[in-house]
């Protein structure tokens, strides 16, 4: 088998961190997004095939065998999840990744000499298993395997200050000796610091921090460029760092968040808490045939779609009903929360699987001004999105977060399955407020049940 | 390559990062997270090369546990982003749009169709060959 020339190689190479940069930019328009996916995968084709050609590499069918396996578990998984389970399946890819890039610094240390590349590894180790073990956290929380509240323990910012001093100090053995002894001790701490830093984060939280740490790996894989002085590593890991960041950086924003608040914020004390007691205060329940009669003699319904209707599987039940309420000549539009879903632009993406028309669909700053003459508002398994807390209470942990106005409405009728809280566990005063009526029950169900009363009219 | 010229590299490559995603509508914040995170799973070539270059039984075994971490990584994150961004240009659906099928189909028969549409859903997605 003959090799290709270094310069072949990194021709190609280059090739494919331009397919990269042309992924990024591609998916960031809805037009040309699906294209800018496939080039980017294109790209990776190309850097895999390159990497086989460009040395005398040992071990090749085991290393298909392996690539062969890899492949055999992402892609049904991949192609099987549900749509509402797409935020813990981005976790768990991104953790993969950074475990891979802490493994590949931990066998690369032996043939690393020089102190700075010795210091890219001692970057890739920590940071890859930093990212591995807060994206196991993460999945954890978002399968409420784990609780979706802060956890946090008494001294536990000293432990976190042990650990990353720990951290430190085995770093600067692992550059001075090359130990790797200390590198394993390294690594242990890495995934320790990655535990501690993501179990104190609130639910309504964690997909910012998915995409912080997607961030965290593209720069543990930058790291594994210089260590094993590949450019494309390099290119690409800096690419997912920097805009990872400012990814992380607009998702913060879009909640009203920073994200040194989203990751420290527990640490400060009770406030984001929240409870999930249930409350007894009364509220006022409806029936499906009442809620029909609402909807369907309005001139204008605002449907505010979350999270519960996702996990009900009601998204197309829901976009039944806007059509029925559409064809009885009702002014139907859905008011789609950032941060609705569990992951910014989640809720977009379920809309879409029910074939939702997109021009129906309004973002934040446009819906906001019309709540005032809206007749109805029907918020289907959403809660901590509409809260008004978020505007008037500054204790509560949603303090700053843009909502959804929707108590600016004549009427708002919520679809709930209990009175349990949301997701990041803060009671919403809107539903004791007196416009307010309540239908509870699975969000599927009594949307069907809304639905054929409205066909009934 | 020099330790200033690999910083050059670097310091474009920020703003490239920077650049390409900052004018992003938060309608693709979700496909965008899930397409960046397939992006690094290009850690798969150092794991190759790690792997290729293994003498040792152990670092063979650890190196290749690399490789399968980082393909989950690469070909998972491909897949499913291109799942996702199909939706989105749903005119190619095999399924029939709501709009229509509200007119006659009841409340019961929209549970069927949601159920049609999940698994219907798997057969075109040309990432996954290319990935590999």
């Amino acid at each position: 088998m003959s090799l290709l020339s270094p310069e072949w190689t990194a021709l190609l190479y280059l090739a494919a961190a331009v397919c990269f940069i042309l992924a990024l930019k591609g998916l960031s328009s809805p037009k040309t997004a699906r294209r800018g996916n496939a080039i980017g995968a294109a790209g990776a084709l190309v850097a895999v095939v390159t990497v086989f050609f460009s040395a005398r590499l040992e071990n090749i069918p085991l290393i298909l065998a392996a690539i062969a396996v890899g492949s055999a578990i992402a892609v049904p998984v991949a192609r099987r999840v549900q749509m509402t389970q797409m935020p813990q399946l981005v976790a768990l890819f991104n953790g993969v990744g950074g475990g891979a890039a802490a493994l590949v610094a931990v066998l690369e240390l032996s043939h690393s000499e020089d102190p700075w590349v010795r210091l890219a590894v001692v970057f890739t180790m920590l940071v890859g298993a930093v990212s591995f073990a807060g994206s196991a956290v993460t999945v954890g929380k978002l399968q409420e395997v784990i609780s979706t509240r802060p956890l946090l323990f008494p001294g536990m910012p000293w432990v976190m200050g042990a650990v990353l001093l720990g951290a430190v100090i085995s770093g600067v053995l692992v550059v001075l000796t090359g130990s790797v002894g200390w590198s394993l001790a390294l690594l242990v701490l890495g995934l320790a610091a990655g535990l501690l830093l993501v179990l104190p984060v609130g639910g309504a939280d964690v997909p910012i921090v998915i995409s912080l740490l997607n961030a965290f790996t593209g720069l543990a894989v930058a790291a594994s460029g210089v260590v094993l002085g590949n450019v494309l590593l390099l290119v690409a890991g800096t690419l997912v760092g920097a805009s990872g960041t400012i990814l992380t950086k607009v998702m913060a924003s879009a909640m009203g968040r920073g994200v040194t608040g989203i990751l420290f914020g527990a640490f400060k004390g009770g406030s984001t808490a929240g409870s999930t007691a249930v409350s007894d205060r009364p509220v006022r329940s409806s029936s499906p045939e009442d809620v029909a009669v609402q909807l369907g003699y309005a001139q204008r319904v605002v449907i505010v779609p979350g999270y519960g209707l996702a996990v009900a599987q009601g998204q197309h039940t829901v976009a039944e009903l806007a059509t029925a309420l559409a064809a009885r000549g009702v002014d139907v539009v859905f008011a789609i929360h950032p941060v609705a879903g569990r992951m910014p632009g989640h809720m977009n993406v379920l809309l879409a699987e029910a074939n939702v028309p997109y021009e129906s669909l309004r973002e934040l700053a446009e819906v906001n001004p019309e709540f005032a003459t809206t007749d109805i508002v029907l918020v289907v398994g959403a809660n901590d999105v509409v809260n008004p807390a978020a505007k008037s209470s500054p204790g509560s942990p949603i303090y700053g977060m843009p909502i959804l106005e929707v108590v600016q409405a004549q009427q708002v009728v919520f679809l709930k399955r209990s009175m349990r809280p949301g997701f990041a566990g803060i009671e919403n005063e809107l539903l004791h407020d007196p416009k307010t009526t309540l239908l509870f029950g699975d969000a599927k169900d009594s949307l069907a049940r809304v639905l054929g009363a409205v066909k009934a009219l | 390559m020099g330790p200033v010229a690999l910083l050059t590299v670097v310091v474009l490559a920020v703003f490239v990062g920077f650049e390409v995603v900052s004018k992003v509508t938060s309608k693709l914040h979700t496909p965008l997270m899930s397409g960046a995170n397939a992006i690094h799973g290009i850690i798969l070539v150092g794991a190759i090369i790690v792997a290729g270059q293994a003498s040792d039984p152990w670092v063979l075994g650890i190196a290749l546990l690399a490789v399968v971490l980082a393909t989950v990584n690469l070909v998972g994150g491909f897949v499913v982003t291109d799942r996702m961004l199909e939706m989105f240009s749903g005119h190619k659906r095999t399924r029939k749009p709501v709009r229509t099928g509200a007119a006659k189909a009841g409340g019961s028969a929209a549970g069927g169709t949601a159920g049609d549409g999940h698994s219907g859903k798997g057969a075109p997605g040309g990432a996954a060959g290319e990935a590999r």
